[in-house]
């Protein structure tokens, strides 16, 4: 009963799936050649190009690309230009340890930038680490991630500060004294953001309602949301990713849920206008930028952005261009492409003049930097006020 | 009482979603023995072509919703009956005489195929797309606090609907019979002049019309659909088609609509629920397999060794 040439039919499929998956992993693997001892400088960016977060990964490889052509255009670092290899991690932890560990031993990148998602670059922090390979990640704000070791860095505010200038804003502006969170159990950027949250909340005599958890995977939170709804808040906080914050604000419209949503920088993405709609109006979040802000730095950064890309940058954009900018400049201060040296330069930064506001580094190797409140209102993203540390 | 109601409503309506792919599930191992693992996938193809057929196929989103959401169903129901009868004519009938854990293995790497594949830049992309508004947003019926949307009516009517049509096909047609005596004893039916490779083509192609249809709902009830969206309502209906006992139609429908209910009842009533709503879900497939494999409604049959 058995026709062998059937068998190969089935064998073909896995085949194919096989050359699929590595046909993705290897597009932007272009040569590997030696990270600084060649006629050019390989720095490596690990980023979530595809999976469920992949909008931040795209942006801010975007934006490290927008800078590197500037930083090339000006005649490179120490002589040489600079060539940036992207390694996509899927927007899965175990992924990122994988992209850096190829970064490093494969391509000889002499420092790393990388990742947007916390869970990401917690995953992959030791890895650089370990091999004295200075990294510099653009957007994680959860505290943990620095703390891995000396040679992690990060050029964006955290969260104690963002989950506390949230908190502040509900509690005084919007007169919310009943909060209600909504969290992400999977990400410990979701975690930390609800934690710092709750404990400003707190110290500042306001009251947390409810306090409820999904999933990742979830793409359903009626169940979450109609026990919300019971508790009556004033506003809820969902320090959430753009995956979920569309589907979210939908669903608690459709319950009737007339209050504001609060959120973190993870809802900066057109995805979350796109799949949220009308329901997204109204809401408030806290990010790095904003593209209405009127600064010459700004102006310049949007300008060369759309012109490239044809289209308005968002956060993550704007920050893979400072942290890239800012990785240039501490190798030109480090006069070496030696991995302690730029370790130090990195640390010595002070106000650097980022597009995304000025950079210093503190002594945690986290940036000071201010925070911006938007709204959402017809679809757009509006400035409401701006915080300094 | 008007939340209890409230999540009721909830639940009810996750698990006629649930019920929709869990008969996909539980059809194909009543005639084949096999779990196919690629229907979670065949279901988010057909979210997939539920979008295309609205936006690029047809331009449906302007067209009132008595007109395009039919036409919708049954382009994604085309695509997906097609997509399983060439799933199981090449992938599935080549192996007919492997061993079941060759056909298993093949199953998983075709589920694999399917979201990796579609994850392609060239084929869907891996962001998470938004699916059009085909039915309109509004409560439907809001009394009390409790709101019911048109989308959760639609849903619950259309799922008993399509579970009603299919147990007349099962239970009333020629090929329903044909499709029960395959399923019944394999070798017996072949020797009773039965074409089995015609029956289970068309069971595949029936499971996966019906996925095709839980993925429209889920796009237009959720608004937002991505490659890899068939994983976990994949695992949940297939713990859903084994709590019913699996192989039995019916009892697939009845384990979804508990499994819809117990996972939004943990979240609305076990303290801190919201975390082990996943959770609570893949322990009901443990303990059922512990304690009662054959499922709720299943017959305990003796394997012949």
């Amino acid at each position: 009963m058995i026709r062998p040439h059937c068998l190969l039919v089935p064998f073909a499929l896995i085949v194919a799936a096989g050359a699929f998956v590595l046909i993705s992993g290897c597009e932007n693997d272009q040569s590997s050649s030696s990270g600084g001892g060649g006629n050019e400088i390989v720095i490596g960016h690990y980023g979530s190009m595809t999976g469920p977060t992949a909008t931040f990964g795209q942006s801010t490889d975007k934006g490290i690309r927008l800078a590197l052509d500037e930083i090339n255009g000006a005649g490179g670092v120490l002589g040489k230009p600079i060539r940036v290899i992207t390694e996509d991690d899927q927007s899965k932890p175990t992924e990122a340890v994988n992209a850096v560990e190829k970064l490093i031993s494969r391509d000889n990148v002499i420092a790393v930038i990388g990742e947007v998602a916390s869970s990401n670059s917690l995953a992959a922090a030791p890895v650089a680490q370990a091999a004295g390979i200075p990294m510099l990640t653009p957007a994680s704000t959860n505290p943990k991630v620095t703390e891995v070791g000396d040679y992690i860095f990060r050029s964006c505010f955290i969260d104690p500060f963002q989950g506390g200038v949230m908190a502040k804003f509900a509690l005084n502006d919007l007169k919310a004294k009943r909060l209600a969170i909504l969290y992400d159990v999977n990400s410990d950027y979701s975690m930390g953001l609800r934690q710092f949250f709750t404990e400003e909340i707190k110290r500042s005599g306001g009251q947390i309602v409810a306090d409820e958890a999904y999933t990742q995977q979830d793409q359903d939170f009626r169940g979450q949301l109609t026990k919300i709804k019971n508790a009556n808040p004033d506003a809820i906080y969902v320090p959430g990713y753009y995956t979920q914050v569309g589907a979210i604000a939908r669903q608690a419209k459709e319950l009737g849920i007339n209050v504001p949503l609060l959120g973190g920088d993870g809802w900066d993405s057109e995805k979350t206008v796109e799949i949220g709609g009308d329901a997204i109006n109204g809401n408030y979040f806290t990010n790095h930028y904003s593209p209405e802000e009127d600064r010459p730095e700004v102006k310049t950064f949007v300008e060369g952005y759309r012109k490239k890309y044809n289209q308005t940058p968002d956060a993550m954009a704007i920050l893979g261009y400072d942290a890239m900018r800012l990785m240039a400049d501490a190798i030109r201060r480090a006069g070496s492409t030696d991995g302690a040296k730029i370790r130090d330069a990195l640390a010595a930064t002070k106000n650097f003049p980022g597009a995304s506001g000025t950079i210093t580094i503190d002594e945690n190797r986290n940036a000071q930097k201010p925070i911006v409140i938007l709204k959402f209102e017809n679809g757009q993203q509006k400035f409401v006020t701006s915080i300094k540390p | 009482m008007q939340e209890f109601l409230q999540q009721m409503i909830n639940g009810l309506s996750v698990g006629a979603v649930y019920a929709l792919i869990a008969v996909g599930y539980t059809m194909v191992y009543g005639v084949l023995r096999l779990i196919n693992f690629a229907h979670g996938d065949v279901f988010m193809v057909g979210a997939f072509a539920g979008l295309f057929a609205v936006t690029k196929w047809f331009g449906l989103v302007q067209a009132p919703w008595w007109m395009a959401l039919p036409l919708v169903l049954i382009t994604a129901m085309l695509i997906c009956g097609v997509l399983g009868f060439v799933i199981e004519r090449f992938a599935y009938r080549p192996l007919r005489d492997q061993p079941r854990l060759t056909v298993l293995i093949t199953a998983i790497g075709v589920s694999m195929l399917l979201e990796f594949g579609a994850q392609h830049p060239q084929v869907f992309g891996a962001t998470p797309r938004p699916f059009p508004e085909l039915l309109p947003a509004t409560a439907a019926a809001a009394a009390d606090g409790i709101v019911i949307s048109t989308v959760d009516i639609v849903i619950f009517v259309l799922t008993i609907t399509l579970m009603l049509g299919l147990s007349y096909l099962v239970k009333f047609t020629r090929t329903g019979m044909a499709l029960r005596a395959v399923s019944h004893r394999f070798d017996t039916a072949m020797l009773m002049g039965i074409n089995t490779d015609r029956i289970i083509s068309y069971t595949f192609i029936l499971g996966s019309a019906l996925a095709a249809v839980a993925g429209v709902l889920w796009g237009i009830k959720y608004r937002q659909i991505d490659p890899l969206m068939g994983l976990i309502p994949g695992l949940k209906a297939f713990i859903a088609a084994v709590l019913g006992g699996i192989g039995n139609i019916a009892g697939a429908v009845v384990g979804a609509f508990v499994l819809g209910l117990t996972e939004v009842m943990v979240v609305a009533y076990l303290p801190g629920g919201s975390q082990y709503r996943d959770g609570v879900a893949f322990v009901i497939l443990i303990v059922i397999l512990l304690v009662k494999p054959s499922g709720l409604f299943g017959k305990h049959v003796a394997e012949k060794v």
